[in-house]
Order: structure tokens, then sequence, then C-alpha cells
């Protein structure tokens, strides 16, 4: 069954698209909101505000998560800021300005209105937060602190030390609880969703299982909200949180959403390198640490020999021997270019023989020149708490010596397709946030992935919703038992018990680190036709490794954290095969995507405008069968679309 | 590297724990000691699929449980309890910042979950937190809508304020502060929210009601009460510092004026 995606993207100029759609989009009357009944999964940034927004609506809202509680959601571990379009730095920043550099910087594969949108609400968000008590940085006078973020012009990242994900996190989280307290949201922590039910061809609830018990439970409601992050875990090694995981968008994408552009994936250029093969996860650096560090390596091979045989300290190489590549190549942004950027040039160098670790595969980010500037004081108090994360970590004092980092896997853009309203090609199932695809194209620019989840869950969607649910608020209460819920249950209760009966001679960690070579070695930072098809077979082959030699201990009916990394792994394993599959498809480079074929001379990635300008949503056509793609063009009338420059 | 780790078992709330005793030979001194628990959940696992272990009652109880997430120190989610002290003996770390760098070779590790009534055990290293969030929706918020509020800049707070306010709300809710305490109360955890907002002007509206409504939400849940012996401050992996409790007190007992 064929899908025609309708962007619904509203007629009439672009700065007054989302102020003429709220006015005329359907809204539920009070009386009515209360016999609505709204699942949120997830409670990051997203999910956390747009269930405290739609609970103070007068909806009823179920909340799911599955850590202990909602504040651990991997929004908390983003460090360096969100962006707004306040301008008070005037510094001429604007609506317009934010929205163009996040078009530019997402390589122009991103909707316009969805962008322009949320330049808009931006501000709004800042207010928000500031209004619940989040503690951003200020100056002595007393108003807020900026600073500046990779790809921008101007200086709009608002902060709270290397914590900004933490407390506006905190600040949803505490809207939430309070909404829990005025019993109109009830949350389910250790609560996974395995399955979102489907009655008519409308989302209407969800299969989750309780992770302390085992017990699988049908929840049911007049809409559904997916707000569970991204699937960059597919990689094994990312600086994603352990348990962020790709199942409940995976499973919309088999029930019929289609899913955009999952090979934009972003490398994060500022990780601390991988130290062994005993290592499960990547930590970041923040980009932040870019505004006052510089990236170089040594300019003579045989000072890197003797930096890995530990003859000589980083210090000990003359200003002269250093190459500062990021600042010789591009002059303009210097060592803020955007992370896609910065993180091929870091590959680049190594590739070429000056990694500067044991392994080969470092850079070192240095705060030299920044304390003679500005002082050691100075620098602690800006990055004080990431330096003492970096010396725990690494044993390395960073103060003395440079900070090495080198790319990782951090963020994907691609995500469950959405139109205008945040609502999937399945009525009454959306996706906000990461989960979703709309707002960052084939890059997403630093400190823009709070600014997306909160303009998401406490401005877009409760406005978008009510635009459904006032065509639903005469339908009874969801019964769960329903056939739909009946077959879905079982569904899980099946594949639950097949991975125990397989008793194979693998652990799932094993496994998963062994998609996560294929992933990065095929579907990584340089990818290429042969060796995508390459990373497809592998996939293909272990995914029948996997179905036919997994070890799963333990049973369902208890707390199992191995069934829980098993269930995670079979759909990474399908979603791995996804990426590599529209990586081939698109025979270009753009943004994060990086495909060897499409290079200019020197090295930068070659856009395809006239092929693939479009944004590429799959459908699930059923077990073992090719997805078929739709395609939704992207039209520019706004802004003039250009090859990227970030050199002049 | 080379462990001797002693764990403790429990299979369920229902049911009495035990410690089991384990070798680990190999490890890493860069890594950490949730890396080091992982390699040793994969020993434990395969111990389940070899059969001549299997044959030899090598068996265990299966990988040890643990609750872990970000592995970046922010998210709050792992706890234990390492040789006696809650997230072990590195100062101003969790669990999952400390290396394996800080034992000694051949050391014998005790791990245990954390010890507290208002954190019931769920299985072998885990626990129930949910108290924490049951305190914080006692009051631990401002209570402003989404929408129509005013410009961020529309009212200064002083940088002293502003970054003491931030001090306090960099708590993570792990619980090593109510874990360690001997009367089991989780004081620092209330005064951290408490003094975090009461800071800012924003939140200084309803200090009064918010301090009182939480301290008696962490009495009705079970937790101690404060007798300052500040075992909280120095085990805080985030450095909350009992001033903040200073603060909660002086909130609490201008509530109690009220009355």
């Amino acid at each position: 069954m064929a899908k025609e995606l309708n962007s619904k993207i509203p007629e009439g100029p672009l700065a007054e698209k989302w102020t003429n759609h709220k006015a005329h989009v359907r809204v539920v009357n009070p009386n009515n909101k209360r016999k609505l009944e709204i699942i949120v999964v997830g409670t990051g940034l997203g999910g956390a505000s747009a269930a405290a927004s739609l609970g103070e609506l007068g909806y009823n809202v179920k909340i799911f998560c599955i850590s202990d509680s909602p504040r651990r959601a991997h929004s908390i571990a983003a460090q360096g800021g969100i962006n707004a379009a306040k301008n008070y730095q005037n510094d001429n920043d604007s609506v317009y300005r934010l929205f163009y550099e996040t078009i530019k910087g997402g390589d122009y594969r991103s909707r316009e209105a969805n962008v322009y949108r949320l330049a808009e609400v931006s501000n709004n968000i800042i207010d928000q937060c500031v209004a619940q008590g989040v503690p951003f940085a200020r100056e002595y006078g007393g108003l807020l602190a900026n600073r500046s973020f990779g790809g921008a012009t101007v200086s709009r990242t608002f902060y709270a030390r290397g914590q900004t994900g933490q407390q506006l996190l905190l600040g949803a989280y505490a809207a939430l609880n309070r909404q829990v307290a005025a019993g109109t949201v009830k949350s389910y922590p250790r609560h996974e969703m395995l399955d979102v039910v489907l009655i008519n061809g409308e989302a209407k609830g969800i299969i989750a299982r309780n992770l302390v018990t085992g017990e699988i439970e049908r929840f049911g409601a007049h809409a559904v909200v997916i707000a569970t992050g991204g699937y960059g875990n597919a990689y094994f090694l990312s600086t994603n949180a352990m348990n962020s995981n790709g199942s409940a968008a995976w499973q919309c994408y088999k029930k019929g959403a289609c899913f955009a552009n999952p090979c934009f994936a972003q490398i994060h250029p500022t990780c601390i390198p991988v130290h062994g093969d005993q290592q499960c996860k990547l930590t970041l650096m923040s980009e932040s640490l870019r505004n006052d560090g510089r990236i170089w390596v040594p300019k003579k091979l045989e000072d890197v020999k003797k930096l890995r045989k530990r003859e000589i300290l980083p210090s000990d190489i003359a200003e002269e021997d250093r190459d500062y590549y990021l600042e010789r190549r591009y002059p303009a942004f210097g060592n803020l270019v955007p992370r896609d950027v910065a993180s091929r040039a870091a590959k680049e160098r190594c590739d070429a023989g000056f990694g500067v670790n044991e392994t080969g595969l470092a850079v070192f980010l240095d705060f030299k020149s920044a304390i003679e500037r500005i002082g050691e004081d100075k620098v602690r108090e800006r990055y004080g708490n990431l330096f003492q994360m970096y010396e725990k970590i690494t044993g390395t004092n960073p103060y003395k010596q440079p900070m090495m980092i080198y790319p990782a896997i951090h963020y994907t853009m691609g995500g469950i397709w959405v139109d205008y309203n945040l609502m999937t090609t399945i009525p009454g199932l959306y996706a906000i946030g990461e989960a979703n695809f709309s707002d960052h194209g084939g890059n997403r620019l630093g400190a823009s992935a709070l600014m997306q989840g909160l303009a998401d869950g406490y401005f877009v969607l409760p406005a978008t919703i009510g635009d459904y649910l006032a065509g639903h608020f005469k339908d009874p209460k969801t019964d769960t038992n329903a056939p739909e819920f009946a077959e879905a249950e079982k569904a899980i209760k099946d594949k639950i018990a097949k991975l125990f009966s397989i008793k194979g001679k693998k652990t799932v960690d094993s496994l998963h680190k062994e998609l996560g070579h294929i992933m990065w070695e095929y579907v990584g930072m340089a990818r290429s036709a042969e060796g995508l098809k390459t990373g497809i077979a592998k996939i293909n082959e272990l995914k029948k490794e996997f179905w036919s030699n997994v070890y799963v201990p333990g049973e369902n009916g208890e707390f199992n954290q191995e069934l829980e990394k098993a269930l995670r792994l079979a759909d990474f394993l399908e979603i791995g095969e996804l990426m590599a599959i529209d990586a081939l498809n698109r025979n270009e480079s753009c943004g994060g995507h990086f495909r060897v074929e499409s290079q200019t001379e020197d090295g930068e990635t070659k856009r395809d405008d006239e092929n693939y300008m479009y944004v590429a949503a799959w459908e699930y056509q059923g077990e073992g069968k090719e997805p078929l793609l739709h395609k939704e063009p992207l039209k520019y009338e706004n802004i003039k679309i250009a090859t990227r420059n970030y050199k002049d | 590297m080379d462990f001797k780790l002693k764990i403790w078992r429990q299979k369920n709330a229902k049911v009495q724990g035990h410690f089991e005793t384990y070798e680990i030979h190999g490890i890493e001194e860069d890594a950490s000691f949730l890396e080091m628990l992982d390699i040793l959940n994969e020993q434990l696992i395969r111990e389940g699929i070899d059969p001549v272990a299997v044959e030899r009652g090598c068996q265990s109880s299966g990988p040890v449980s643990f609750d872990h997430d970000c592995r970046e120190g922010i998210c709050g989610a792992c706890s234990l309890y390492i040789d006696g002290r809650a997230h072990g003996p590195d100062d101003e770390v969790t669990t999952c910042q400390l290396f394996m760098r800080k034992f000694k070779d051949g050391a014998t590790i005790t791990v245990e979950p954390w010890r507290s009534s208002g954190f019931p055990i769920i299985k072998d290293l885990v626990v129930d937190r949910q108290a924490y969030d049951k305190i914080l929706q006692a009051g631990g918020y401002i209570s402003v809508r989404t929408g129509g509020v005013p410009d961020a800049n529309s009212i200064p707070i002083a940088k002293e304020k502003a970054d003491s306010s931030m001090d306090a709300a960099a708590c993570i809710g792990c619980g090593a502060c109510a874990a360690t305490c001997k009367n089991g109360s989780a004081m620092l955890f209330v005064a951290a929210r408490v003094s975090s907002l009461a800071l800012l002007p924003q939140g200084k509206i309803e200090a009064a009601r918010r301090a009182k409504a939480m301290v008696a939400k962490m009495d009705e849940l079970g937790f101690g009460a404060c007798t300052n012996t500040r075992a909280c401050e120095m085990e805080c992996p985030k450095h909350i510092t009992v001033d903040h409790i200073a603060r909660l007190n002086r909130e609490f007992l201008a509530a109690k004026f009220k009355d």
C-alpha cells in the first residue's frame, strides 16, 4: 500500500505560516480534553515537555520511560547549550539568521517551514526555562550570557555551565512532576514500549514490558507520541547512553510509519578517543570547548612517532611545528566549523598518519592559547566540569597538556517521517525530538537538539495535536481487550520466547560489537557504493547469526537486562540495514553523509541538488522485502541555495 | 589487572540476598568500574553457555544486574556501594566515572547496592529510587504554565545567586546522600532542590511552601532525620554542600512561622 506523503506545510509567507496555522487548526474544548487520553513514550526534553504541557491543557497523559526516573533520559547529558535568536548580544541575530544558518548547517536537506518555526519559537523556550528556574549562566549585570557554537556567525547559545541539557531536563521534569502531582499525568518508569497498536489504521495504544516484573502490559489512548530519541547505538560505540535505542521508533516503522533519511547520522568531532577493546561507551567533550580550544596535530611525522612512543609531551612541540588544520583549511570559521566538517578534517589528518595517540586515531584540542589569553581561572569557570571529567577518565590534566579527541557517533538527524503537525504517516501517531527527522537535514548544528526537543514538546505538539483529536473527542476510551491488542501482545510474547529458545553460543554484547564494527567500517564517516553493499551483506549475515546463535540468560518474568538488550539489538540489526540502504541510495555527499564518489578536489562534500534534493522516506514492505522509497521534494523559496562555505 | 569481586546477589525483592565471590583477570587500568562489571557479566553469561562449566556446577546466578546509563556521571542512574563507600573510593565522581587505576592490582573489592529503607532492592545491585521522584512531585518545581511567561531578561539575577543556584541544581538524584547517611536521611537531596529554586526570584515566591511540602513527603516515605554528620556532603559525587541544608532549614522555619 503506497503512501502519498503530504507534508501539510501551510500556505502563505514563511514568517506567517506558523502563526496562521495555529490560528486555523482545530482545538478541543476543555470539557472534552479530559475525556481524551494521550500516551507519550520517552521522557527526555521532547517527551517530558510535551507530557507536562499536554497535562496542563487538560488531557489525560500517560508517560513511559525505560529508566527508573524520567530525569535520567539522555537529554540530561547534553553539555554545551541551547540556541535562541534573542539577539541579546546585539550582534545582529534574528529569527531569519538562525533559520538560515540551521538550513545551511543541515546542508540544504531540511524543510524551510519547519526550521523557520523552530527559530521562531526558540525565544519562547528561553523565556519558559528561565520562568521554571533554570539557572542559566549570567553576566555581572544579572542578564543572561551567551557563547558561540559551530556553524554560527553570532553568539546565540544559552548555557548552564557544561550541564545545559541537565538543567533544561530538570526544568521539564519539574513541570512534569507538577502535572503528576495534579493527576493529569500518570508516570510509568521502568516500562519499555515494545509495539504500537493500530485500530482501523489509527494509533490507539502501545504494548509495554514492565522491566521489573517482565509483565507484558497493554495501554490504550486516543493518540500516541513517540519521543524516544535516536538510533546512534546501532554503532555500539557512541556518545549515546547505554540504554538509548531505536526500538520504539522501529516498531512504528514496522507498523507502517515511514522512516526518513536514516543514513543521516552525526559524527561528533570532540569525543575522548577509544582506549581499548573493553570499552562500551564513548564520552563527548562539549562543542563549547571549541570556543577557546584550538585543534591541531604535529606538522612533522617524526614528532608523531615520538609522541606515540611517549618520548615527548605534546607541550614540547614548538608552535611552528603544529598544524592547526581547521584554522588552515577554514579561515572564516576556524575551530568553529560545523561538526561534520570538523570530524572529516580530523579523519583526514589521522588517515594521513598524523594521529597522535597509540592507535593513531586522535588529535589535540589545546587550551594553551586560551590560558595565556584569559587565564586559567577563567578557563576553569567556563569549562571546569568538563576538564574535571576529562582528567577523571584519562588521568591527564588538560590545563597542562592538550586533550586528545576523536570523532564518534553522537546524534541521528534521520528518524520517523512527520508532517508539519509532527504527525507520522499513521494517523494519531506523532514523533517529536530526535525521534523525528524534521529539522536538521544532513547535519545538526550544536545546541540545536535541545532547542528542537523543547520546541516540539512545549510549543508545537500541544498546538497541533488538537487538530487531530478534535475529530476524535467522541471516540470512547480505547478498549485494550480489542483483538488488535491481543495480536500485538502475542507477537511480542512469541518473539521473547523465540529469543530464549535459541540458547546459542554468543552473548548479546558480542553480537552488538560486531554490528558496531560493520557499521563504523562500511556506514561510517566515508561511505562508498561497494562498501555499503558489503555492509548490507554483512549485516544480513549477522542478523542470521543473531537469530540462530544468541544466548539470552534468565527468563522473561524477572528484571532481565540481557533480554532488554537482545530485543533492542534485534531492531538495531534492521535499523543498521536500512541506514545502509538509504546511504546507498543517496549517491551524493551532504552534511554528515559522505559518499567518497561525490567529493570536490579538496575533499569537501559535493551535493547533487538536481537528483537528491529530497527527503528519502522509506516504507516497510514486510520481512525480507526491499523497503519502498517515497521522495518528498524539498523546496527553497526563501533562501538561495549555495555550496556550504566555511572558508571565506 | 586482576581482582577478586565480592558482589551482593539477590534474585528479587522477596528473597534474601547473599554475597558471591568472583575472580576477574586482565582488566586494563583505563577501564571504568562499570566496564569491569560488563566484562564480569560476559564471563558469567559464558559460564552459562559453556557446557563444561555447567557440568562442573559452575553456573552462577547469571549476570549481575546494575543500573547504569549515560556513563558520563550526569544521569544519576548508577549507584553502588564499593568497599563501603557510595560511588567507590574516588572523590566527586559517580561509579561510572570511577576507573580501575584507582584500585590496587589483586585487590578484593566489595560491591553492594544502596542500603536505605527509602530504596528497596529490586534485584542484585538495582534499587527502587521512585521515592526521590515522589519528593519532587510534592513541590520541587515553580508553578508556571507553558507559555505566557515574561521575557527571559526581564528579571536580572545577580551572578553569584545564579551561580549558587547552579551549584545546588547540579544534583543528579543518584541517592548517594541517603544511602550514606546513618539515619537514612534524604536532606541533602531535598535541600539541593529547595535551595536551587529559593535562590532565584522566580522560585522565591513558593520557597517556604515548597520546603514544607518536600520535607513532609520525605518524612512520610520513611527517610530519617538529619543530625548534621555531613557524611552526605563527603560522598556527594556532585559536591553539593550542607550549606544548602541550612537554607532549607531557613525556608522550613519560615513556613512554620507562617502556620
